[in-house]
């Protein structure tokens, strides 16, 4: 869905992305991360066309983006950056409908596709098309700039920082959602973040940046078992990679399909990590396992999680 | 709570200047000086109404700060403003009766400073009440309306100034046309080349380093100068080219005043679009750009609306400006109320000037409250 091969961007002397190749396939959720400096936002904004790049070739859908119309090319592309940006003179219903309103929508389907996408987010359209951005909340807010970059249903999301404004609640809950979203839909993500958490909680395929380079591309699972150096160690942060690796399997890998437990079960789609820390409290050594329509299905015990 | 100050001096202003200020004056014509009527022999008979409002007025300054307070305010001090100009009207009518015809009975020093206090006191109590904006100017628009239709009832025939509108009513009303119209010309380019002008500035900084010292030094040089220094080149094209002096270009005359008043209304106006664009959010640009939003469509869907605000405030100062400026405009061929003005002052004959001034005061005021409106309106979504 997205190629880039050897992109460079240079302002004047200055190499800010060096010789970065990588691809994100339909369906992949690819978070580029890297301490602040390292390219990563200007990685991103030359997918887009935002940021010109200096040298390389950056594929959109196959089609090199430098033969297409940049304006068209953005609308094929949702958009989401930190800072929101809400057009804070239109309404919800206005904003969301910014780009069906481009690319020619009737006005029927363009609001009925935004009291969608709000029903999605949470946001009770009959509560919140008529309000202004400056009634929301930041949360609400950002929910709105999701649902824009999303009323065109376009094939690839790309979101710089998204949820850096957020406190802790609102950016899990969100992150929750957007994952849902992204594999519901199959959209190819391409999401920055200087958040290792947040990196490993969201992403199929992580790309490490440091210094305009391209460290290390990987699994979330092989970033933190095979660091392709002590910079991508130090970043992952090893004094908790035990408990890391917990967070990136879930329970279904490690389920005793025959087995039951008492007590409060776990949901087979729960991380190995929720499953440590409901054992550590209740003082249990295994847990009943449902699954999504709440059927036991097996248990999980202590021993399993140290399995490899 | 305290009493309100401001409405308290405003009173003790009046109360000082009430006894020593002559409220009406009277002349055996309309050249010599006159007669000085003082306002406390006034009020009596049926112009004693004015002694409520005012003892109410009084009354208000030393009460609390509350709402009510200063709705009593808005209402009095309404009341007074219309009841002094009728007052003055019926004095006027009473000395003129037992008078000569030539004598002429003007508006005194009394009179205009009462008016102005007053005003003051009802601006004071809108603001206070924290009314909308329309409806401050609604009553605004009430104590004008009062205001004509004593005019036209005839109460005030007697005095001066009514007199010499009588004497010059075909003139006057083209007198207003053509200030308006001179107005409305010099604006129309100032939007269609200060605008964009204004947009550049904003997009080039090169071109803002060079633009707006220019227009400042347009700014400095004094109206009659700029008027002077068009002269020569306009008078000189016309003698080149004669069809243009056949479609009146020349030195003098319309076209010189309308490109004065445009030069002095660019800077305001461009410097307030530029200014506008400057203050919208980087964030919601960066989004429109993303979404995909050709450089056309953010400027007409973002940009603009977004520094509408700011724009109609630079507009604002543009247009009181034309307005003000072009009664100088007068001196040169230009017409409209200030050639009436100017008449007045050569003639040394102060109720002529008043039929210029007070009609350029009332375009600049009724002007005024329309850009209220207009950017209470264009700036009802918070941002």
């Amino acid at each position: 869905m997205i190629e880039l091969e050897h992109v460079s961007k240079r302002y004047g002397a200055t190499t800010v992305v060096e010789d970065v190749s990588f691809t994100v396939a339909a369906g992949e959720f690819c978070v580029l991360i890297g301490s602040s400096g390292a390219g990563k936002s200007t990685t991103l904004k030359m997918i887009n066309r935002l940021i010109p790049q200096s040298a390389g070739t950056i594929r959109v859908g196959g089609r090199d983006i430098r033969e297409l119309e940049p304006a068209a090319l953005r609308r094929r592309i949702g958009y989401v950056i930190q800072s929101i940006g809400l057009f804070p003179h239109w309404t919800v219903a206005r904003n969301v409908a910014a780009v069906p309103e481009l690319i020619g929508w009737a006005a029927a389907r363009s609001l009925a596709r935004a009291a969608a996408l709000l029903e999605q987010l949470k946001l009770p359209p009959g509560e919140f098309l008529e309000k202004y951005p400056h009634q929301l909340s930041i949360g609400q807010q950002q929910r709105v700039g999701i649902a824009r970059a999303l009323a065109a249903d376009p094939d690839i999301l790309l979101m710089d920082e998204p949820f850096g404004a957020l406190d802790p609640i609102t950016r899990e809950v969100l992150q929750a959602e957007i994952a849902e979203i992204q594999r519901a839909n199959r959209k190819a993500v391409v999401f920055v973040t200087h958040d290792m958490e947040e990196a490993l909680r969201l992403a199929s395929r992580i790309v490490v940046m440091d210094r305009g380079r391209l460290v290390q591309v990987g699994t979330p699972l092989e970033l933190l078992t095979a660091p392709a150096s002590a910079f991508v160690r130090d970043f992952v942060g090893s004094d908790d990679l035990g408990i890391k690796l917990l967070g990136v399997a879930t329970v279904a890998e490690r389920l005793r399909s025959a087995a039951s437990a008492p007590g409060e079960p776990i949901a087979v789609t729960a991380s190995l990590r929720q499953a440590l820390s409901r054992m550590v409290a209740e003082g249990v050594d295994r847990l009943g396992v449902i699954d999504g329509a709440g059927k036991p299905i097996g248990a999980i015990h202590l021993a399993d999680l140290l399995r490899r | 709570m305290r009493a309100n100050r401001v409405l308290l001096l405003l009173v003790l202003a009046g109360l000082a200047a009430t006894p020593s200020l002559a409220f009406l004056t009277v002349a055996a014509n309309r050249l010599v000086s006159g007669v000085s009527v003082g306002f406390a022999a006034l009020p009596r008979g049926e112009g004693a109404a004015i002694l409520l409002p005012a003892a109410l007025l009084i009354l208000a300054s030393v009460l609390p700060r509350r709402r009510a307070t200063h709705l009593l305010v808005v209402i009095a001090a309404a009341a007074f403003l219309l009841l002094l100009v009728r007052l003055a009207g019926v004095e006027a009518a009473r000395l003129a009766a037992a008078a000569p015809p030539a004598v002429r009975i003007s508006l005194g020093a009394g009179f205009w400073v009462l008016l102005l206090l007053a005003a003051l006191a009802l601006g004071d109590a809108i603001r206070r009440l924290e009314l909308p904006r329309w409806a401050g100017a609604m009553v605004g628009a009430a104590v004008v309306a009062g205001f004509l239709m004593l005019l036209l009832s005839g109460v005030l025939d007697a005095l001066g100034i009514v007199h010499e509108y009588a004497a010059r009513r075909d003139v006057f009303a083209a007198a207003v046309l053509r200030h308006a119209l001179m107005v409305a010309l010099a604006l129309l380019p100032t939007l269609l080349i200060g605008l964009p002008l204004g947009i550049l500035a904003r997009r080039r900084p090169a071109v803002a380093a060079w633009l707006f010292p220019l227009l400042n030094i347009v700014q400095t040089i004094p109206s009659i100068a700029l008027f002077g220094l068009l002269l020569a080149p306009l008078s000189a094209l016309a003698r080149l080219f004669p069809a243009l002096a056949a479609l009146g270009i020349g030195g003098i005359g319309l076209l010189p005043a309308v490109i004065a008043l445009f030069l002095y209304a660019l800077l305001p106006v461009v410097r307030d679009s530029a200014d506008g664009l400057a203050g919208v959010s980087p964030a919601a640009l960066e989004a429109g750009r993303g979404l995909g939003m050709t450089p056309r469509q953010l400027l007409w869907r973002v940009e603009l609306p977004l520094a509408l605000p700011v724009l109609l405030a630079g507009l604002r100062v543009a247009t009181l400006q034309a307005i003000g400026l072009a009664a100088v405009a007068a001196l040169i061929g230009a017409g409209g109320l200030g050639a009436i003005m100017f008449q007045g002052l050569f003639a040394d004959a102060l109720d002529l000037v008043l039929l210029g001034v007070v009609p350029i005061v009332l375009m600049a005021l009724a002007v005024n409250a329309l850009f209220d409106l207009a950017i209470a309106y264009a700036d009802r979504v918070p941002r």
